[in-house]
């Protein structure tokens, strides 16, 4: 009993001060700036801006050693974005970082997979679930589509597919005016 | 008393409702198959519970209601199930949606139908009823009626409460005839929403172009305290502020609901379904459709849910020559189909095969000339050619400060504007970017929290292995003193043995 109660206190000590290691370790700096920059960041977490995730990314924008085209998810959206928050002029993104592209998520082979786990060390937002020399598999709601699981795999398993459209996803379209007939789709009745 | 009071703008449309108005309701033949969408409300999906092979009775659920915003789905006949998967359904897009197929065996077999009494039942649980039921608004928002009927978080107590019979879209008349045909049920079913709501004043506003509706209604409200208003014949009375302002001269502000200001409305037909849902243990299997325009013999169905569109077409003698689209709902509001193979759902109030005549004539799209006319009817008080520029221009943010999020859609501004410029399909434009960007930014909130989380537990578990390496090899004689001593600290603590390590971590933990 007197061990039980000692071997808690002293559990509950170790873990508080884990905790408050890790509050000093990954305290978020609370700059403003920063905290700006990475609200407008995607949050795909692919490092294609050549920083290891958004935040540093971030950090570097506002350090002034990276300039606001180097992310691809984010786009020509994004880029105006940084641009009107730091007061600067837009301008196209970086090929060297990659293109714009549609949204994809990631698919497992679930028949090919042969378990390595390798998938689940890459992922930057633990979207892959799966255990050793099991199948795995892709939460698609919570893959950001970074495709850094690709690479690793050593069966070549895992495919980027783009997002399906659904009911609850689909949006009216910007109205297109034939320029000739002036024609809108729309149902309005004389 | 409050006597008429009126809104800003609005139209005079042509009127088409002597089409299809003079017939009573016909009853539907029975669809050898039906498809019934699981999603026909406003909210979340319903939850499909049944899978192909399954025999269904008629009323028996089909799909459960998932979550607070949600409505039940039923079968309605009695047969077997087909397939439950994604089908073409009623929708601008033209996208599948998941459905329950029931391929109907004749025998039209119900459930066990158990009428309860009301007044005995206690409020959440008669909301509860009628939310397993199915209920929701049947004017064509289809939004959960359970969830309207609890007023907590909006008002102390309800006003008024409105039974919508206005009508005001041109070519609609199914409310017409259920209220000409069955005004004593929708009055029951609004005893019901008083019993939940215990509202001061119940108004039932009905525009003066139906005169046999609002006698029909008046007789059968003899009695009962509540008021048959005649609102004039003004496209959109029928829209839920505008109604209110015309009843109670009560502005309802941007961003807020009728029930926020003490008022609540619903549709004639709802109330009607309230009744046989509660009186007679019927859920919502069926409505009341008209079908307009050009076909031969223009008429009001009562369509099972889940019908084809086709089916209806030809109990009204097919279409005439000439038919250019098919609209769900009037012409104002509706939307063009991409197939008469889809099934009728809660919100399918109205099928227009529009010819040329009803369509207006392709014209070509004129610049903005600052006229105003848009202006003028505006019901909600809005400036639709600062909502267009803006939202033309993608400026998204600006198109809110101008109150997009007010604007009903009613397309009061396209009809009257000389330039032919779809103001409205902008505006839809604008409204769906704006929410998906809401959508996107949670996402990417979810990202970031995720791979923080990440983040710490990669370190921890550094730290615990880089613990245990040290536990087996022997102890260094001087902590390193570029490490900080509380690193150390949680180190040791982490790999000394326990009782030993209280002492060690130093940092006046309980040790006796
Ligand atoms: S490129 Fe990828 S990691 Fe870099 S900011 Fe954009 S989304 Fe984030
Ligand atoms: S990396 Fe490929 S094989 Fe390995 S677990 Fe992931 S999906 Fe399976
Ligand atoms: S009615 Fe048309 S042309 Fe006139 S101000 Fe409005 S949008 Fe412009
Ligand atoms: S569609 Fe919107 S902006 Fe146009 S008149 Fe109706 S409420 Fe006003």
């Amino acid at each position: 009993m007197f061990v039980a109660v000692i071997a808690l206190g002293v559990l509950a000590g170790a873990s508080g001060l884990l905790l408050g290691f890790a509050a000093v370790r990954f305290r978020v700096e609370g700059d403003p700036i920063v905290e700006k920059i990475d609200a407008i960041l995607p949050q795909t977490q692919c490092g294609q801006c050549g920083f290891a995730g958004c935040r540093p990314y971030a950090e570097a924008i506002a350090a002034g050693e990276a300039d606001i085209n180097q992310c691809p998810p984010g786009g020509e959206g994004g880029i105006a974005a940084l641009a009107e928050l730091l007061g600067r002029d837009p301008k196209p993104l970086n090929p060297e970082n990659g293109a714009e592209k549609p949204k994809m998520v990631a698919v497992i082979d679930e028949q090919n997979c042969i378990g390595c786990t390798l998938c689940i060390q890459a992922c930057p937002v633990d979207a892959i679930l799966g255990a050793a020399k099991h199948m795995h598999t892709v939460i698609a709601r919570e893959c950001t589509g970074c495709e850094l699981c690709l690479a690793p795999c050593p069966v070549d398993c895992i495919q980027m597919v783009p997002v399906a459209q659904t009911i609850a996803t689909w949006k009216w379209t910007y109205p297109v005016v034939d320029a000739k007939t002036g024609s809108p789709a729309e149902a309005s009745v004389a | 008393m409050s006597g008429l009071f009126s809104f800003h703008g609005g139209l005079k449309t042509v009127r088409h409702k002597t089409e299809s108005n003079r017939e009573a309701i016909r009853a539907s033949v029975l669809p050898q198959r039906l498809t019934v969408p699981l999603r026909q409300h406003i909210g979340a999906i319903a939850k499909p519970l049944v899978q192909a092979g399954d025999r269904v009775l008629k009323g028996q659920m089909i799909g459960q209601p998932d979550g607070y915003i949600s409505a039940a789905v039923h079968a309605p006949t009695s047969g077997v199930v087909k397939a439950v998967d994604q089908r073409p359904v009623p929708h601008p897009s033209g996208l599948p949606d998941w459905c329950v197929t029931i391929d109907s065996d004749g025998e039209e077999r119900w459930i066990a139908r158990e009428p309860v009494d009301y007044r005995r039942l206690h409020p959440s649980a008669l909301r509860n009823l009628l939310r397993n039921a199915g209920v929701v608004g049947l004017g064509g928002a289809a939004f959960p009626s359970a969830v309207k009927l609890n007023l907590s978080g909006h008002c102390e107590r309800l006003e008024t409460l409105i039974l919508n019979g206005a009508e005001c879209e041109p070519w609609i008349t199914c409310d017409d005839r259920i209220m000409r045909e069955r005004a004593a049920e929708i009055v029951a079913g609004l005893h019901v929403m008083v019993h939940l709501l215990e509202p001061r004043e119940v108004l039932i506003g009905i525009e003066d172009d139906k005169p046999e509706a609002i006698a029909a209604m008046t007789a059968a409200c003899a009695g009962t305290g509540y008021a048959v208003r005649a609102v004039p014949t003004r496209y959109p009375s029928g829209s839920v502020k505008q109604l209110v302002r015309l009843l109670t001269g009560k502005e309802t502000p941007v961003d807020s609901l009728p029930v926020d200001v003490g008022v609540q409305c619903f549709n004639v037909a709802t109330a009607y379904t309230v009744h046989r849902a509660v009186e007679c243990g019927e859920p919502v299997i069926s409505r009341i459709v008209t079908i307009a325009g050009h076909v031969n013999q223009p008429r009001n169905i009562e369509s099972l849910l889940g019908a084809p569109f086709a089916g209806l077409v030809a109990q009204c003698g097919g279409y005439r020559d000439g038919v250019e689209r098919l609209i769900m709902g009037g012409p104002m509001m509706g939307f063009a189909l991409h197939s008469d193979e889809v099934p009728v759902t809660k919100a399918t109030n109205c099928v227009l095969a529009a010819g040329a005549a009803e369509l207006a004539p392709e014209q070509p799209v004129m610049p903005c000339i600052r006229c105003g006319a848009c202006v003028e009817v505006c019901p909600a008080d809005l400036l639709p050619q600062q909502l267009y520029w803006h939202a033309r221009a993608k400026e998204f943010d600006k198109a809110q400060d101008y109150h997009l999020f007010s604007c009903i859609e009613c397309g009061c501004c396209s009809y009257v504007c000389p330039s032919r410029i779809p103001l409205v399909q902008y505006y839809r434009y604008a409204k769906n970017e704006i929410w998906a960007q809401e959508k996107e930014k949670q996402k990417a909130e979810l990202a970031r929290q995720r791979h923080q989380a990440r983040q710490e537990r990669l370190e921890r578990e550094k730290q615990e292995r880089e613990a245990k390496l040290r536990q087996k090899a022997p102890p260094r004689a001087e902590p390193n003193a570029e490490k900080p001593s509380i690193e150390t600290a949680v180190a040791r603590a982490k790999a000394a043995p326990a009782p030993s390590l209280a002492t060690a971590a130093g940092t006046g933990q309980q040790t006796d």
